[in-house]
């Protein structure tokens, strides 16, 4: 790591904001998303959800959440944690993809 | 206008990103998973012409299949891949530290001393992402939904690895070659961070590169310097490295000892056995490979009129042998002629003409051998992380 963080940190911020708008990218908007959207957009842009479905199953969601929190740091209490893997599942995990195929 | 002419006439000057049709870029598009489809656009980061955007942060862009057409991938089209926020380090303030158990005179480098100290070489190597087709696992894995494009080819110039180690002098006990680069972890995640075996840093072809294609590296690239391992997959490439740490034990930082694994065993030695356990091995040197450029799959063949197959065909650095191509699904197969060979660790182009004699489907598959022996899966070695997808590629056609 730069010696010289905070510059390094600033620089950083700038260089991947100029692209392309992450604002754009739209979740299922229903019961959860706000906690979602606060958790995990703290360390990436919400794509990686979209992007990663819908082959998880609960159990698949509950482990990428649980190394979220356990290996990458994510600020996340239990009980959010469970609400976040409930919404997951339900809009994004196996379950949605054959509900939508129904 | 029909979606595919408006998207191949907007992908010059794409702002905001463009849904890709799931007919558009087919031969990226085939098997990825429904979301990947549906979220991936063309989009241009700045200096950047529109690849495929998979992620926008920490950025994750791939090339599209059509410009591996050209021997060396262009700078402005290499795919971008980053674990955490893109470090832009001016290259005044830049300097390389070498220490650790293993070193006798611990250095630290500006970028004007390094030039000046070290001699400067180059290699042409391909880069590629160890994740690399991850998106065309079936079942899917999670990870970076990529297709075929987390890759390119490139001439890196640089200094030598093994230079500047000697430089500093080596104690006896040295094991592994620390890197580590300006990125940082937005929260208290682990650094990436990464290691190489001795012999690899010790390998006059590993190079700290400042420039690909005779230009200083893009900032999405790594600059002011990065590492440069041919052969292996790029996620020993540290990107803007700053730290060279000789360590006298294995290094067990996430990225080495719990990401990166492939189980044990499973795609031979890893060559890298300071790092091997029981269960698993890391992720060491690329494997032979081969992917048909054009024409694009699902492409429209003229019945009667000869058709110019062309590709690329890689692998870890032993080259290629041959390559061959079966227009009858894997029936028969005939050998491709070779373009120009750009070295060891570079992808070779192939070029295949046949004149399609019957209206319809016609498939085209293709397969290299390498000349250490190795050939391409025929299923696919699944893995939990999506590694080493090198299956025998299969496109389809329409004769008309």
């Amino acid at each position: 790591m730069w010696r010289s963080s905070l510059a390094a940190l600033a620089m950083s911020l700038a260089a991947a904001t100029v692209g392309a708008d992450e604002s754009t990218i739209q979740l299922a908007q229903a019961e959860g998303v706000e906690r979602v959207q606060a958790a995990c957009a703290i360390c990436h842009s919400l794509d990686y959800i979209v992007m990663n479905s819908p082959f998880q199953d609960r159990a698949g969601w509950e482990k990428t959440v649980t190394k979220m929190v356990k290996v990458m740091g994510a600020p996340i209490a239990p009980e959010d944690a469970a609400m976040i893997v409930d919404y997951l599942e339900k809009h994004y995990g196996k379950a949605a993809a054959t509900a939508a195929a129904r | 206008m029909d979606r595919r002419r408006f998207l191949l006439n907007a992908s010059g000057s794409v702002a905001g990103g463009l849904l890709l049709p799931r007919i558009g870029l087919a031969s990226t598009a085939d098997g990825l998973p429904a979301g990947t489809i549906a979220q991936s656009a063309l989009d241009a980061l700045p200096g950047k012409r529109p690849l495929i955007r998979r992620t926008f942060r920490p950025p994750n862009f791939e090339t599209p299949v059509e410009l591996f057409g050209q021997a060396y991938t262009p700078n402005d089209a290499f795919y971008v891949r980053w674990h955490s926020a893109v470090p832009e380090v001016p290259l005044a303030d830049w300097r390389l530290r070498v220490a650790g158990p293993g070193v006798q005179r611990p250095r630290e480098f500006s970028h004007d001393e390094l030039r000046r100290k070290f001699r400067t070489t180059e290699v042409a190597a391909v880069n590629q992402c160890s994740g690399n087709r991850r998106g065309l696992f079936s079942p899917h894995v999670p990870g970076v939904q990529w297709g075929y494009g987390a890759m390119g080819n490139a001439v890196w110039s640089g200094v030598r690895l093994k230079d500047v180690l000697e430089d500093a002098g080596l104690a006896a006990g040295a094991l592994e070659v620390v890197a580590d680069g300006a990125d940082a972890p937005t929260l208290t995640g682990p650094d990436f961070v990464k290691s190489l075996p001795m012999w690899k840093a010790l390998d006059p072809d590993t190079l700290i590169a400042f420039a690909m294609n005779g230009e200083p590296l893009p900032t999405w690239n790594g600059a002011p310097a990065r590492i440069v391992a041919p052969g292996w997959t790029a996620t020993y490439w540290i990107k803007a490295v700053t730290e060279l740490t000789v360590s006298d034990k294995p290094f067990d930082g996430f990225w080495m000892k719990t990401a990166y694994r492939v189980p044990k065993g499973l795609f031979g030695a890893s060559g890298f056995e300071s790092q091997d356990t029981e269960q698993n091995s890391p992720i060491t040197a690329i494997k032979v490979n081969s992917l048909i450029v054009s024409p694009a799959s699902g492409a429209t063949l003229p019945l009667g009129r000869r058709a110019e197959v062309m590709g690329i065909a890689w692998d870890g650095g032993s080259g290629i042998r041959k390559v061959e191509v079966s227009l009858d699904g894997g029936a028969s197969w005939r050998q491709a002629r070779f373009g120009r060979d750009l070295g060891r660790y570079a992808w070779r182009h192939w070029h295949f003409d046949f004149k399609p004699k019957a209206a319809g489907s016609q498939s085209i598959m293709v397969r290299a051998l390498a000349r250490d022996g190795s050939t391409q899966a025929e299923q696919l070695i699944h893995n939990p992380a999506g590694y080493h997808h090198n299956v025998v590629q299969r496109a389809d056609y329409h004769v008309a």
